[in-house]
């Protein structure tokens, strides 16, 4: 079975590396910031509007893939919550010595609470690891779509961007 | 028969027919809006995910928002509503027949604008007549109108982004959804809402169909489809000659098939007028010819939305809003300077819809319309001529 994002539904390893909405190894070691796994040319810019720092640009042809500046994004999550594709997380490698924050946004019910443990899942929803939820936010600005952060081990960092809600047997 | 009369009738109340109905009566016309739903908005208000397109186009608010947005405008503008009402047939000379709440009445207007929208296909298999073998579409409607969940486990069949995007909602409403069979091979639709409905834990098969569907005990009983549904569904892989691999059926237990295998324009009301059409695969079929203004052949007589190509909401605005600046343009209400200002502004954001991969065969497709409509003209001015 061939491999990409038209094939599986999952971004390729050759195609998130050749992706410019993915900030550098440099980058992302010094802390939160924004991760936009946005592969496919579409007709689509609201996470440009969005980001007041300027940090993700597109341009006149709204069907560019999103650039992402790091050096301009500070991480604050706002793009993550209005990019309608749901294809932006925002990741802290720094967040302790030994784990990772990952902020991705999540349109199910029930909500997980924060303290709780979820099932930290890859991006074909298989579990990776288990994460502890460090926040749930849904502000009116997000317009129905919850941001919820979570710690995972660091290791994990790079595979982990959603969760499942654990049933009341699996905690 | 009662008579009904406007100088701007208006088929259809989704986004193309809204930014019509908006458009025309801004600039000053008598409006009526014609739908035959209880509610107006068309395909959007089944839409609650987030939409695409640029800043211009209300991307990144849900479906039904920009659906409220546009009937506040439309409401304030001063056009005439009429829901529960449908235009049952034209004359090529523009006279319709309108049921208004069930009395028969003969509408009559001096310019048309129909924007019906498209309707959704349909694919025979084993088994494709058991009940809990249901339309996207209707998934939709029972998720969202009606708030009924259509079952409890759900295999869609088709992988463009109404399959995607309806297998996301069917999950956000409680369902689980066993697969997305898709018979080409690769995912039609955006990428990221596939990436959505596999981060959910869906399994997306491309290169495959469903071959046939089981079911019809009482065993179905406790399912949504109810007793004699749908059980289990079998899957197939095609070859590169979309032919089924014999041996590679799998089974899965499924209480309902839900078909997203494509739309095509409804276009009755523009064929019984005497249309011209043109087929165009990439728009879903036969589409009615039209110029830059979105007139057809016959004159006065206008389109915008699916109903000229399926498309998006986006460009269904667009064109909407095209059709209303052309129709009040030929009532006299708009000079030919502003109506030109107007209509270069909406076709500069009409391109920059038509762009990149998705966006080139769509592109394509409206030259080659714009094109034999171009073609017909030029020969019917020969024949004038002559
Ligand atoms: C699942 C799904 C997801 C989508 N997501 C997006 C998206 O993210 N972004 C985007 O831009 N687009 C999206 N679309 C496409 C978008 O919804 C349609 O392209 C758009 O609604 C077309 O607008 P329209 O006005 O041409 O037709 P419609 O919205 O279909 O409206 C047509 C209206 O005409 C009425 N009508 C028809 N015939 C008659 C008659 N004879 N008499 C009276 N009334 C009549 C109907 O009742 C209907 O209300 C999506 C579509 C689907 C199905
Ligand atoms: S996280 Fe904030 S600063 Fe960074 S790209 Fe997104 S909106 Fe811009
Ligand atoms: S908003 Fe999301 S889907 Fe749209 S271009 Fe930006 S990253 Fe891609």
């Amino acid at each position: 079975m061939p491999e990409g994002l038209v094939y599986t539904g999952i971004p390729s390893a050759a195609e998130l590396a050749a992706c410019p909405g993915i900030p550098s190894r440099e980058r992302t070691a010094k802390g939160r910031v924004a991760v936009i796994e946005c592969v496919q040319e579409i007709p689509c810019n609201p996470c440009e509007r969005v980001c007041k720092r300027g940090a993700i640009k597109i341009g006149e042809r709204i069907t560019e893939l999103p650039r992402l500046d790091g050096g301009l994004c500070t991480g604050c999550g706002v793009c993550v919550a209005l990019c309608p594709g749901l294809a932006i997380t925002v990741v802290d490698k720094t967040y302790s010595a030994t784990e990772a924050s990952i902020d991705f946004p999540y349109e199910f019910l029930p909500l997980p609470q924060k303290g709780g443990l979820v099932e930290a899942c890859g991006r074909a929803g298989e579990r990776v690891c288990t994460g502890r939820v460090l926040a749930v936010k849904k502000t009116a600005a997000y317009a129905g779509t919850a941001v919820v952060s979570i710690a995972v081990p660091v290791e994990f960092a790079d595979d982990v961007r959603t969760m499942r809600v654990l049933r009341a047997t699996e905690k | 028969m009662r008579n009904v009369a406007a100088e701007v009738a208006v088929i259809g109340a989704g986004p193309a027919g809204l930014c019509a109905a908006y458009q025309a009566r801004s600039a000053g016309a008598d409006v009526l809006l014609i739908d035959e739903n209880k509610l107006p908005g068309g395909q959007l208000f089944k839409q609650i995910h987030k939409f695409f397109g640029s800043g211009e186009h209300q991307a990144g608010v849900r479906g039904f928002d920009i659906a409220k947005a546009l009937l506040t405008r439309v409401a304030e503008s001063g056009v005439r509503v009429k829901l529960d009402s449908l235009v049952y047939g034209i004359q090529p000379d523009k006279s319709m027949g309108l049921l208004d709440a069930e009395e028969n009445c003969l509408l009559r207007a001096e310019k048309v604008v129909i924007a019906a929208g498209a309707k959704e296909n349909y694919t025979p298999f084993a088994g494709s007549t058991l009940p809990g073998v249901i339309g996207a579409g209707a998934a939709q409607t029972m998720i969202h109108i009606n708030r009924v969940l259509p079952g409890k486990r759900v295999v869609m069949v088709g992988a463009g982004n109404v399959g995607l995007i309806v297998s996301y909602q069917l999950l956000q409403a409680g369902a689980e959804v066993a697969a997305v069979v898709e018979a080409a091979p690769r995912i039609g639709g955006y990428g990221v809402h596939a990436a959505k409905i596999r981060r959910a834990g869906v399994p997306i098969y491309v290169g495959h169909t469903i071959s046939r569907a089981y079911g019809g005990t009482d065993g179905g009983g406790d399912c949504g489809a109810g007793a004699g549904g749908v059980e289990h569904v079998e899957i197939v892989r095609l070859d590169e000659n979309w032919r089924p691999v014999a041996g590679s059926e799998f089974t899965l237990d499924a209480d309902t098939v839900c078909l997203a295998v494509g739309l095509s324009p409804m276009t009755e009301l523009i064929w019984m007028a005497g249309c011209r059409f043109e087929y165009i695969p990439a728009f879903g079929g036969h589409v009615p010819l039209h110029d830059h203004n979105m007139e057809t052949t016959v004159g006065g007589l206008y389109v915008a939305g699916d109903v000229t190509g399926v498309e998006e909401a986006s460009t269904a605005m667009e064109e909407g809003g095209l059709a209303g600046v052309a129709a009040a343009e030929a009532l006299g209400y708009l000079s030919a300077s502003a109506a030109a200002r107007k209509k270069a502004e909406i076709a500069a954001r009409l391109n920059s819809l038509r762009e990149g991969p998705f966006g080139d065969a769509r592109r394509a497709a409206k030259e080659k319309q714009l094109a034999a409509m171009a073609r017909f003209c030029s020969c019917e001015a020969e024949r004038g001529a002559v």
